[in-house]
């Protein structure tokens, strides 16, 4: 089962596939945790049950991407022995501590306290599962802080010396604080938070498009947006920065992200709005761009000079057709977030933020914005790190496993189908559940003066509410939400 | 100069004995999910781990950072010698993680979610059984590279430890539904409970017969004077511990079962390490021979050793808010 393709290209696919299905889920956990921190701790500090109805909707989809991140996160801890073991046997040295602290200090916190978060409801105080919630948002962060700094030493090494053909680290600080960490971590926080607050909008668009008014939608729509509106400018801005430091540290990336080919000396750079890389004709075919953007953004000044794709030799050059498309669709998507989040900010000044269609259906499309913005930089930096699987220090055709194409090419097959069929169904659960939308369990439908659900059950909405309202009463905290609930009461008798 | 490899060694066995005790009754459930029909039944089952499964997983996520930091020359030719029983073990652990979410959220198809619960079980544990011995059939490198067949791993031998495993897990998470839950589940878990420490015992012994007669150097291990004097002990403490267990089942004691279970497992696994050492990659690499430079110990180290009694601390809290047995009608968060 080579499917034609040599081991190399086989674990190649393999480890893009496993990673990008991957990223999604810690992504969306990233974000959904600190965001249910804070609804918990606005809770507990104003006691209005909005909140806690909200923290149990979204805590739903954030435990079935946390379970899909957990399964799909141990296939990645080791594929890098069996697809990429001369990697692991060289390089070892440096990501293994790395990824040892990343399993003490963050997979540990979040497995550690999950359970308290999501079944410790009326085993433990507020308090105390607050902090529990707070410990696994933690978690998440600092999980981040590691792999990102294992991932940016791939990218910007330094720290260590070579003793008979093993990497030897030196320098533990250089090797954590490598050049190029601290943009890429605060830009994947960033996009991280960014996914889940287009999720959080998107689900609260879908339900004020079906008519809901009521104040759990109103409260995501409008927490989501302001979040979006602070957030996506300053990617921008973090996204810039990090540019730049490509610039410095990786040039090669660079011109082929730009699909900037020969060294601009005497005039300024264009920055290149479309165009087809052609790696083998050695230009950027049917190119459309604005004079001497490029110089500007890379260095701040009219014609300043950029090294082009031709100053590396061609066996060191990344694949410029992938990533300068990669590269603008990251970019537009962003730009997209920032149109939306104006557009709300708008609408909010004039008074019908939660009445335009416009708005709300534009709130929906860009729902996949997030995934689709963190998936495509991500191949940016990752395509663009080529032929390199540690820049300028090893090579990626070297850091094989001693495997044949038959062996990677089947367990890539069962991968897809298994992934494919398994996080499929788990994306259309999430799906469903957001279709669904958040509940009154413990809040009553009618706050900020709007009693759009109640009034389809005309019969009386006193009843209703005091029925919603009964969870909150110490005998009933547990209150069935399963799929039949019926069942599960006749048990609780 | 203190022996660093020898700490992280010892680090690693305690995590993967973590790992296998407390996966080990979590992966048993799946194991027992066929000989409970009842839907609620199963759903108590389930509830006994869902607080604590992923938690229980990480330890072996431990294991394999463990030796990628440590050990980088185990972690690259153990697991690429081991390919695909190591890729499919992985594979099934997905179907089984998820079926904790996909189970509660399915109306339709939670009876397929309940077979991906089982079969992800009974294939994890069978696959861990496999690796195991695998590893102990030994792992051909020359130079630090694995230079073995992809089909390596396959023996009578590793099919049989596989299948050791699975009963293994099985007796495990018995003696925890036993102590966890009540009534039927319990009466249920009580008639298997005999069964599968008698099975154990048999599997235990073979295994124990079979491998140093397979392997010289292992047999004189164990069997030389005066190691034999130092050794004689563990058999006779899994015959003693195996009558206890079976006494306990008879009384109908709830804890025990459990408790005399685990030292089971703690002296397979204690008889595991006596047969290896110093080696750890068998048959001939040994601990200090695969050690990372020093560098990346020490690093390692001051972070497991501030973290894990951190942990052990928080994951005890844990398991005390989850100690009361579960329910049929107990509530999830779903």
């Amino acid at each position: 089962m080579d499917l034609g393709l040599t081991a190399l290209e086989l674990a190649r696919i393999q480890f893009a596939f496993t990673v990008s299905f991957h990223i999604i889920f810690p992504a969306i956990s990233i974000g959904l945790a600190s965001f249910l921190a804070v609804l918990e701790w606005r809770w507990l500090k104003t006691n209005d049950p909005i909140y806690r109805d909200l923290f149990k909707f979204w805590v739903k989809i954030f435990a079935l991407s946390f379970g899909m991140g957990v399964v799909s996160g141990v296939v990645m801890s080791y594929q890098f022995g069996t697809n990429w073991s001369e990697f692991s046997r060289i390089a070892g040295s440096v990501t293994g501590p790395l990824l040892t602290y990343e399993v003490l200090s963050a997979f540990f916190l979040e497995a550690g306290f999950l359970g308290i978060m999501l079944f410790g409801w009326g085993r433990v105080g507020p308090k105390t599962h607050f902090f529990a919630t707070l410990m696994v948002a933690i978690g998440t962060c600092i999980s981040m802080f590691w792999i990102l700094s294992s991932n940016s030493w791939m990218q910007t090494p330094q720290g260590f010396t070579f003793e008979n053909g093993i990497i030897v680290p030196t320098d533990w600080f250089a090797i954590v604080f490598n050049p190029s960490f601290q943009y890429r971590l605060a830009h994947m926080a960033l996009a991280a938070f960014l996914v889940s607050g287009l999720l959080v909008a998107a689900t609260a668009a879908w339900h004020l498009l079906k008519g809901r008014r009521d104040a759990l939608v109103k409260k995501s729509f409008s927490m989501a947006m302001w979040m979006i509106l602070a957030l996506a400018p300053l990617q921008m801005f973090v996204g810039d920065l990090h540019g730049l430091n490509t610039l410095e540290h990786q040039p090669a990336k660079l011109a082929a992200i730009e699909g900037h080919w020969e060294t601009n000396k005497d005039h300024g750079m264009p920055l290149y709005l479309f165009g087809i890389p052609d790696m083998e004709a050695e230009e950027t075919k049917y190119a459309i761009g604005i004079p001497n953007l490029g110089s500007l953004i890379m260095t701040h000044t009219m014609d300043g000079e950029v090294k082009g794709l031709k100053e590396f030799a061609p066996e060191d050059r990344p694949n410029s057709t992938i990533v300068f498309w990669s590269f603008r669709i990251m970019v537009g998507m962003g730009v997209l977030m920032i149109l939306l989040a104006l557009f709300g900010l708008w609408l909010r000044k004039k008074g019908t933020f939660y009445d335009s269609k416009w708005l709300h259906k534009f709130a929906l499309y860009m729902g996949p914005s997030g995934f689709i913005a963190l998936l495509a930089g991500w191949f940016t930096t990752e395509v663009g790190r080529q032929p390199w699987i540690i820049y300028g220090v090893m090579r990626t055709k070297d850091a094989l496993s001693p495997v044949s194409a038959e062996q990677v090419g089947l367990t890539l097959i069962i991968f897809v189908v298994v992934y494919c069929i398994v996080f499929g169904i788990g994306i259309f659960y999430m799906l469903k559940m957001m279709h669904k939308g958040p509940e009154f369990i413990y809040s009553i439908p009618h706050s900020d003066g709007e009693v759009i659900r109640a009034s389809k059950r005309p019969m009386s909405t006193i009843d209703n509410d005091q029925q919603l309202d009964a969870p909150a009463n110490e005998h009933q905290r547990n209150v069935p939400q399963s799929d039949e609930p019926k069942s599960n009461e006749e048990n609780t008798k | 100069m203190i022996d660093l490899s020898l700490i992280w060694i010892v680090i690693i066995a305690l995590g993967v004995l973590i790992y296998v005790v407390l996966d080990g009754f979590d992966l048993g459930i799946g194991i027992l999910f066929p000989f409970v029909e009842d839907r609620q039944e199963r759903d108590v089952m389930m509830n006994t781990v869902a607080p604590v499964w992923d938690g229980n997983e990480t330890w072996m996520v431990l294991g394999g950072a463990g030796l990628f930091a440590a050990f980088p020359l185990v972690y690259s030719t153990v697991l690429s010698a081991l390919y695909m029983p190591i890729t499919l073990m992985v594979i099934a652990l997905i179907f089984r993680g998820v079926a904790f979410e996909f189970r509660f959220k399915a109306n339709r198809t939670k009876k397929l979610w309940d077979q991906a619960f089982i079969w992800g079980s009974i294939l994890a544990s069978f696959l861990q059984g496999v690796i195991l011995g695998a590893y102990i059939q030994g792992i051909e490198t020359t130079n630090g590279v694995f230079t073995g067949g992809g089909l390596d791993w396959l023996s009578p031998f590793s099919l049989f430890t596989g299948l050791g495993v699975v009963v293994l897990y099985a007796t495990l998470g018995c003696g925890w539904l036993i102590f966890k839950t009540a009534a039927r589940v319990q009466d249920h878990m009580y008639r298997l409970m005999p069964k599968l420490m008698i099975a154990l015992f048999v599997i235990f012994g073979a295994v124990s017969i079979y491998t140093p007669m397979v392997h010289e150097e292992i047999a004189q291990r164990w069997f030389s004077q005066p190691q034999i004097w130092y050794f004689s002990p563990v058999p006779i403490l899994v015959i003693l511990f195996t009558v206890l267990a079976l006494r306990a089942c008879k009384r109908r004691q709830e804890f025990t079962p459990f408790i005399y279970t685990l030292a089971l497992v703690i002296l397979a696994y204690t008889g595991f390490l006596i047969s290896l050492w110093p080696n750890i990659i068998p048959p001939s690499v040994t601990i200090w021979q695969a050690a990372a430079p020093q560098s990346s110990q020490l690093f390692a180290l001051i972070g497991a050793l501030i973290l894990i009694p951190i942990i052990l601390f928080y994951t005890a809290l844990s398991y005390w808010v989850f100690r009361d047995k579960v329910r049929i009608g107990d509530e999830g968060y779903h």
